[in-house]
């Protein structure tokens, strides 16, 4: 008896994981589409709100949700020309050595202070997007 | 001389972006907004200039095993339904419109990475 009550309550949380997985694929996918970026930013708190998982593996993991989204999102707008070569070309050549640095800089400084200062110049450019 | 501030642009981003600080979404503005890009240009920029990166930082991950593969594939593949409708409705917005509400989307963002940041820094 208590077996069983064991196992409908695991299948009961399944389901529950399932629906949220579900929503979080959904919502950071549609991010992705729309604005061709930004996903990441919403995958990882609901994979740590929602889906309980440990934050530095939620990072990681967000890496491989994100990927395939940006693959299919990656084609659809090439295909629909809306990639300019002469100006993605230098700016992928930059994001690559950046990334590289971001990398290495990540354990030499403190993040906090960083994205503290960082969620302030979003903000900014934000307010002049939308407004101006 | 232009290419050179594509570089710069790319090199400000990635920084952000391989300290896992969201490079896509500071990427976007710089390109728009110093370097006259169009939104829907710099939004393709961004996706196609991330595949790279993530490809090399995902290598990493896995060798270190930091990836936590459980329900991975219900994540997935409802996202490649919704981005390719996201897609879409990206398509159909003029450039201005699509710039504003990128603009509502980052305030959004930093609020929420703002508040998140304070109450963890609270706790500590």
């Amino acid at each position: 008896m208590t077996k069983k009550k064991e196992d409908n309550s695991v299948s009961f949380s399944d389901k529950k994981v399932v629906l949220f997985s579900i929503l979080t694929g959904a919502i950071s996918g549609f991010i992705n589409g729309v604005f061709g970026g930004g996903g990441g930013m919403i995958v990882v708190p609901m994979l740590v709100h929602l889906l309980k998982r440990a934050p530095q593996k939620a990072h990681a993991t967000a890496i491989l949700i994100i990927l395939p989204l940006s693959v299919v999102s990656s084609i659809l707008y090439f295909t629909f020309g809306k990639f300019s070569l002469s100006t993605g070309i230098p700016t992928g050549i930059g994001v690559i050595i950046g990334g590289v640095l971001g990398a290495l800089l990540l354990s030499k400084m403190s993040s906090k202070t960083l994205t503290i200062i960082f969620s302030v110049v979003m903000a900014v450019a934000g307010g002049k997007m939308l407004f101006f | 001389m232009k290419y050179f501030w594509y570089v710069i642009a790319g090199v400000l981003g990635g920084v952000l972006g391989g300290m896992g600080m969201g490079g896509g979404t500071i990427l976007i503005p710089i390109l728009t907004i110093f370097l006259n890009v169009k939104q829907h240009t710099a939004q393709a920029i961004n996706l196609i200039s991330f595949i790279p990166m993530a490809v090399v930082t995902l290598i990493i991950h896995i060798k270190n095993k930091l990836i936590d593969y459980r329900k991975v594939l219900w994540i997935i593949l409802p996202g490649v339904i919704t981005c390719v409708g996201g897609f879409f409705v990206c398509k159909v917005l003029a450039g201005d419109v699509l710039g504003r509400c990128f603009g509502g989307f980052l305030i959004l963002l930093s609020v929420f990475q703002f508040v998140t940041e304070i109450k963890r820094k609270t706790k500590k």
